[in-house]
């Protein structure tokens, strides 16, 4: 649908795009952490780790929140047949992220081992699930799931959870794992900097061996998006780009550059989420097996009015959020120092 | 059990314990507004103190907030999915501008409100404080201009028939600005202000009651009274403004939250009853002859209509929403009754050797909690059979795919996860009372302990 010279629909495509990789590659670096959170031992390194997300971890989230409004607003019918489809998957991402978020303020309030330890699992498991189940969504979506002509969702519980959407899972932990180890190292000094180096190894071949094992998934079982990619080959120059940044971790770890590495971690989420989004479009929801009931950015839309009104918020809003994002971020930069206010 | 009942069931569940935090955040939000700007003008390190305490507070209701609050997000789409299709232009634009307005702003600067103390000279630190209240009222605005929607809906056409109709907007401003937004929004903002005006007045008097941090206490609670008093008595005139709205725009509803049957000129204004809705009476009902006609259309000569002007099927439930509108506006008299009360004798000078009156400031909590919950439930409950007023039934809205023993399974898992978070919300708070505030609070450091000035 053009307005003018706009194509609003594609517009409104490419910006529930932006707000979820946005929430990825910054609620993606809590979920990270809060998924190593166990492997560290003692109280203090925990505090450390609780700290370096304490104060971002909540504005960080909200892109999710903002993410699924716009959802609503521009593409209702995603919104409906995806959230009510996937019932109690999701009901099972807010519970994880329940645990998550009240476990952060709630697990040093109180001294006793018991308490600490049990909202430390609380916040590790809600963020691991988390993780988990948002690949598991984005899993379904690539793949596909059953839609029936009205466009609800035909399949069941069970249905979602089929290899392709586990493998997505596990790789979407492995990637937010490596994330927020890098994010952990820029936040940290001394004996757990060094501990946090020697792991980031580790989460980088998680990751490496996930991502593989996806690439190749996609490429021999996704038809859709195979076939897109061999109608567009100039779509490798992007995959080209994402695995350069993949590469260019380590070796940004081993000069010491944090800040490079955790942006090239950022070039490896957008890469990824601009090849998703440009093997699906103009899909929102991949209709398998009857793919003529996919939900695209037609068929799926609000009226042109609303989608301009919601623009001209995007337009006022998103840069202003983002400035003092960028300026609340510069307050708390530098290495986490315990105080008397500290989680 | 059916699955209609199941999620209306879920929703009341979610959105009830929900509701217990915001008011408190935005509340408290002002409170701490007031109190740092206190201290940033007279500089008493009294007033440092209490922002310190009292934003721990903050600091723990918000965060149940947010985390009970995603889940209100996702169950418009997961339950009533086919209401979500119907509304998205309308009700999914004002919860989008909700996030991007409202949200990233509270939760943003909540960062530096929080943990920003040493980092950030007093008068940073103080926009920030303002930002998070800010954000806070701005989220009020967009969910209750949604919610205001659903009860008064303007500003848009229906497009398609059937099962693909839906609604679209055609005048954003007339759908934000509809005939019940402004009145409702003042009305959860004076009810948000209360709860958090009589949370600080609770737990001021309670330390009064115990002879401990008198000094805080004495100056805590004159901040909470007159916030609460002030909200109170606008809360009157608001619910009064509302009143009017409702009996010119859901007149169903006004006629069940009198139990009022017959269409009458000199309508009564009901005190108490039982309606019995197999009769049609109201049962031991004690009411003030035309009062309701004259607080509607200031002439006690005019009718106000009854339920027997609507279809059965066109009524709410009728005793469930008379006795919760009942309640409301009991509890909200009461609360002006106590604040006046601890006002007056505040000023006067004599607050503090009756006991009895200090411990009723300190139940005073209470009140807020019981009158918003009871008010958004009669609210909600006196709008069926519609979810949309007038345009789409409840059971229509139900989304088709979601199946009774997900939803129950659903309901189950969010009961425990909220008794969990209920019982440590209770416990942390109660700790931090007895803990009370920091002698060390007293003296502002780091960038706080700068005067303006010095550098």
């Amino acid at each position: 649908m053009n307005t003018g010279s706009l194509d609003l629909n594609a517009i409104w495509f490419v910006l529930i795009g932006v707000l979820f990789t946005g929430y990825a590659m910054l609620d993606g670096f809590d979920l990270g952490v809060g998924a190593l959170h166990l492997f560290t031992k003692s109280d203090e390194e925990r505090r450390v780790m609780l700290n370096a997300i304490g104060p971002v971890w909540d504005g960080n989230e909200v892109w999710l929140v903002t993410g699924g409004g716009a959802l609503f607003a521009a593409f209702p019918n995603v919104y409906a047949t995806v959230f009510s489809g996937f019932y109690l998957a999701f009901v099972l991402l807010l519970v994880a992220l329940i645990f998550r978020a009240v476990a952060i303020e709630f697990r040093s309030k109180q001294p006793m081992r018991w308490w600490r330890r049990m909202w430390d699992i609380g916040f590790s498991a809600g963020s691991i699930l988390s993780s988990f189940l948002i690949g598991v969504a984005m899993g379904n979506i690539a793949w596909g799931i059953p839609i029936d002509d009205r466009g609800e969702f035909a399949g069941t519980f069970w249905s979602l959870l089929h290899p392709y959407a586990l493998l997505l899972g596990v790789t979407t932990v492995a990637l937010f794992m490596m994330h927020g180890a890098i994010y952990a190292l820029i936040k940290t000094a001394g004996p757990l900097h060094d501990k946090l180096r020697g792991w980031i190894n580790q989460c980088m071949i998680f990751f490496i061996v996930c991502y593989a094992v996806t690439t190749m998934a996609t490429l021999l079982y996704v038809p859709h998006m195979a076939a897109r990619l061999r109608a567009n080959p100039w779509l490798f120059s992007i995959a080209l780009a994402n695995m350069l940044a993949i590469a260019n971790i380590p070796r940004e770890i081993h000069r010491g550059n944090d800040w490079r590495a955790f942006l090239s971690s950022c070039a490896v989420m957008l890469t990824l989420m601009g090849l998703f989004g440009l093997e699906m479009f103009p899909n929102l929801v991949f209709s398998n097996p009857n793919p003529a009931h996919s939900l695209d950015i037609h068929n799926a839309a609000s009226s042109p009015k609303t989608l301009g009104i919601m623009l001209t918020m995007a337009g006022i809003g998103v840069p202003v959020v983002v400035a003092y994002t960028v300026s609340i971020y510069w307050i708390f930069r530098g290495k986490v120092r315990l105080d008397q206010m500290s989680y | 059990m059916d699955v209609l009942l199941l999620s209306r069931i879920q929703f009341a569940l979610t959105s009830g314990f929900h509701y217990l935090y915001p008011p408190l955040s935005i509340g408290l939000g002002l409170v701490l507004v007031i109190i740092e700007g206190l201290w940033l003008k007279n500089r008493n390190p009294l007033y440092h103190q209490m922002a310190r305490f009292w934003t721990r507070v903050f600091a723990l209701t918000f965060a149940i907030g947010v985390a009970t609050g995603i889940v209100l997000e996702f169950e418009f789409g997961t339950n009533w999915a086919t209401y979500s299709r119907y509304v998205g232009d309308v009700f999914g634009s004002a919860l989008a501008a909700e996030g991007i307005f409202a949200f990233f702003l509270e939760s943003g600067f909540l960062a530096v409100l929080l943990f920003g103390w040493n980092r950030v000279s007093p008068k940073v630190h103080f926009l920030a404080t303002c930002m998070v209240c800010l954000g806070a009222h701005f989220s009020a605005i967009w969910i209750v201009v949604a919610n205001s929607w659903m009860q008064t809906p303007a500003g848009f056409h229906i497009v398609g028939e059937g099962l693909r109709a839906r609604a679209e907007i055609t005048d954003f401003w007339q759908m934000v600005f509809n005939p019940s937004s402004m009145d409702r929004l003042l009305h959860v903002l004076c009810g948000a202000w209360q709860a958090g005006a009589f949370l600080v007045v609770s737990v001021s008097a309670w330390y009064l009651l115990k002879n401990r941090h008198e000094a805080f206490a004495r100056a805590s609670l004159r901040v909470g009274l007159v916030v609460g008093m002030a909200a109170s008595l606008l809360q009157l005139v608001s619910g009064h403004s509302s009143g009017v709205g409702v009996a010119r725009n859901q007149p169903a509803k006004l006629a069940a939250f009198e139990g009022l049957y017959d269409t009458t000129a000199h309508a009564p204004l009901t005190l108490f009853g039982w309606v019995d809705e197999k009769t049609e009476t109201v049962k031991g009902e004690v009411a003030i002859p035309g009062l309701l006609s004259y607080l509607v259309h200031k002439d006690a000569s005019k009718p106000i209509e009854g339920l027997r002007d609507f279809k059965p099927e066109d009524r709410p439930p009728v005793n469930v929403s008379f006795q919760l509108y009942h309640i409301m506006v009991a509890v909200g008299f009461g609360m002006i009754v106590v604040a006046g009360l601890g006002f007056l004798y505040f000023w006067q000078g004599s607050l503090f050797e009756k006991r009895w009156l200090l411990w009723l400031l300190a139940l005073s909590v209470l009140g807020p909690q019981i009158a918003n919950e009871a008010g958004w439930f009669a609210a909600e409950v006196g709008r069926q059979p519609w979810i949309v007023y007038g345009l789409l039934r409840t059971p229509a809205g139900l989304s088709a795919v979601v199946k009774a023993d997900a939803v129950l399974t659903a309901i189950v898992l969010f009961s425990l996860v909220y008794l969990l978070l209920f019982a440590v919300f209770v416990y942390l708070l109660n700790d931090k009372i007895q803990h009370g505030p920091e002698a060390a609070d007293l003296t502002p450091s780091g960038k706080m302990g700068m005067r303006p000035g010095k550098s």
